[in-house]
């Protein structure tokens, strides 16, 4: 069985796992998360409950569930974003004329070089922390890498001859991106979208953890972390099941991205042998 | 290329990389509903007061005007006052940079001396268990958040076995030295473990270069043993890319600091930045922001120009 393969097969079952737990918030959650119980306040995981109660006696793992949203959610968008503008800004500048691309360039390596939370702390100052504060803040910060490789990968493609056979029979920018820049991209643009999932899911709950992203009473799995982490002494157990579900999530979404890789480009597979 | 034009050119690079960025946060904090004036009056705004403060601000200006006039302070080392509490803003962030940047040098040098060794066992032993473990590991430590590793620290050595304390920093200091160090010690792991996966990766890969180099070969085949050849050809080789690597990674290591003093309550750059967000301290944020961004871009231009003078293939990117 090839290594890449394996490494596939567990981001998809490890991604698949979250976006279960997704779509099982919407129909149904073991109790009311939001339903406040201060006679249960804080108690270690049983079977009624669990993962436990958290101070306001509130179920664990009902809020994980819901908690769910908030993280998926804002790495969706967050993604979206920055495959359309990331991909746009890369074509477009590999296109353009060299002195229109010499300046993107430029432009792209210093957004590349902001500070991504920082970026989204500043934007949270201005606007006030919000779901969308953060799906902006790291939409527009993780464009930059993909527009940097997005413009490598189709200044590649612009040299090859179906490409200038194209333009020799009269194709102009438009169609040329179309018929063969486009669909020559999609494997890497999974791989990238992929990846950048990983990164939005990690910011966002950093985000949340900072008190900086989706406000409450919405249960976010960062800000169930903050506040979980204050009753470490009474069960360790409680800080461990948001960090948990972030793992898993986080790490689905990288296995994902290098088992695609690997699956959709031999030379990998055999890096070491 | 010559040397010099190198230089040069990144020397460009840098300065128009710093105004383009400095400007983006000057702007962005600027172009708030409401004025600085108003913020800090509140309900006692008078018309006359709110005047006299937009001009002892400057405020009145135009934007451009405002730009110029705080940038050309800026480069002196002088970030303006705070609009809420009046303080200096300069002596304040140097003040609590002598938490953060201990905290990011010590996590530095840890990472490195994890990453390194582990990254060269990954590679060596790809096709045994430990290998494979090692490189499982690193990819564990690529998706868990810094803030789990912090608190799982906290809860082994400062709830379970009290050896180190669960966050905070002595209220003297580094005069009190001993203390300082110890509140350090947890930080400076979590920032480090969650830098030093990252790291390993890279480790990983450049052995792995090293190992199916000719010169590697060509060692092995005058009697070294495997550990023995990666000792002469392979430790230098591994370190150059993990170096420059961490280099880049210097803004990802300031955001780890600033999660890292959130989880341990250090009285850092960080926490001063989430307060001032909190109470909306334009000017501060605005100062720390771009003090912060600076500090990346110049790390970056100093380790582009170390790399660029070491290996002369980099000048040609």
């Amino acid at each position: 069985m090839m290594r890449g393969n394996r490494t596939l097969t567990i981001g998809i079952s490890l991604v698949a796992f979250s976006l279960m737990m997704f779509l099982l918030s919407f129909i149904w959650t073991p109790y009311d998360p939001l339903e406040i119980n201060p006679e249960l306040s804080l108690t270690s995981p049983s079977w009624s409950h669990w993962m436990g109660t958290d101070e306001n006696g509130r179920d664990i793992l009902s809020n994980i569930v819901l908690g769910s949203r908030a993280t998926l959610i804002t790495g969706v968008l967050a993604v979206v974003i920055c495959m359309l503008l990331g991909v746009t800004i890369g074509i477009a500048t590999a296109m353009s004329p060299k002195w229109v691309e010499s300046p993107a360039i430029f432009g792209t390596d210093i957004v590349l070089a902001l500070p991504t939370v920082l970026f989204a702390i500043v934007l949270a100052a201005v606007y006030g922390p919000s779901t969308y504060t953060a799906v902006f803040a790291i939409g527009i910060a993780l464009s930059a890498s993909v527009a940097q490789v997005t413009r490598r990968e189709v200044n590649v493609i612009l040299l090859a001859d179906y490409v200038t056979a194209a333009r020799a029979s009269g194709s102009r920018n438009l169609r040329i991106v179309r018929t063969h820049v486009l669909p020559n991209l999609r494997a890497s643009l999974f791989v990238q979208a992929s990846g950048a999932s990983a990164i939005a899911i990690l910011a966002e709950s950093t985000l949340s953890y900072l008190g900086l992203g989706t406000p409450p009473p919405d249960p976010s799995w960062g800000r169930m972390m903050a506040s979980l982490q204050q009753y470490l002494i009474i069960d360790p157990i409680f800080p461990l099941w948001p960090g948990l579900a972030i793992l898993i999530t986080v790490l689905g979404f990288n296995l994902l991205g290098d088992g695609l890789r690997e699956a959709l480009d031999p030379t990998l597979r055999r890096d070491v042998e | 290329m010559t040397t010099a034009w190198y230089v040069l050119r990144r020397f460009a690079l840098l300065i128009v990389s710093l105004i383009v960025s400095s400007a983006l946060v000057f702007l962005l904090l600027r172009l708030l509903p409401g004025d600085l004036a108003q913020a800090k009056l509140g309900i006692y705004g008078t018309p006359e007061a709110l005047a006299q403060l937009r001009t002892e601000y400057g405020l009145d200006k135009s934007l451009p005007e405002q730009y110029v006039s705080w940038l050309s302070k800026a480069v002196r080392g002088d970030l303006g006052l705070s609009v809420l509490t009046g303080a200096d803003i300069t002596s304040e962030l140097l003040g609590k940079a002598t938490v953060t940047l201990p905290l990011i040098g010590i996590a530095s040098v840890l990472a490195v001396l994890i990453a390194v060794p582990l990254g060269m066992l990954a590679a060596l032993r790809f096709r045994k268990w430990d290998g494979v473990a090692t490189s499982a590991v690193s990819q564990l430590g690529i998706a868990v958040p810094t803030f789990w590793i912090g608190v799982i620290l906290i809860t082994i050595f400062a709830v379970q076995s009290q050896i180190f304390p669960s966050g905070g920093f002595p209220y003297d200091g580094w005069s009190n030295f001993g203390e300082a160090m110890k509140s350090l010690v947890l930080p400076a792991c979590t920032l480090a473990l969650a830098q030093g996966a990252v790291l390993m990766r890279f480790a990983r890969s450049a052995t792995i270069d090293v190992i199916q180099q000719d010169y590697f070969r060509t060692a092995r085949a005058t009697g070294l043993s495997r550990a023995g050849a990666l000792r002469v050809h392979g430790v230098r080789n591994a370190l150059v890319p993990v170096v420059s690597v961490l280099g880049m990674q210097i803004s990802t290591l300031i955001v780890g600091a600033i999660i890292v003093e959130s989880v341990f309550a250090l009285p850092g750059v960080g926490q001063m930045l989430l307060q001032d967000v909190n109470i909306r301290d334009y000017t501060k944020v605005q100062g720390t922001v771009a003090a912060t961004t600076a500090l990346v871009f110049v790390v970056s231009f100093l380790i582009d120009l170390v790399l660029g003078l070491l290996n002369p293939r980099m000048r040609q990117r």
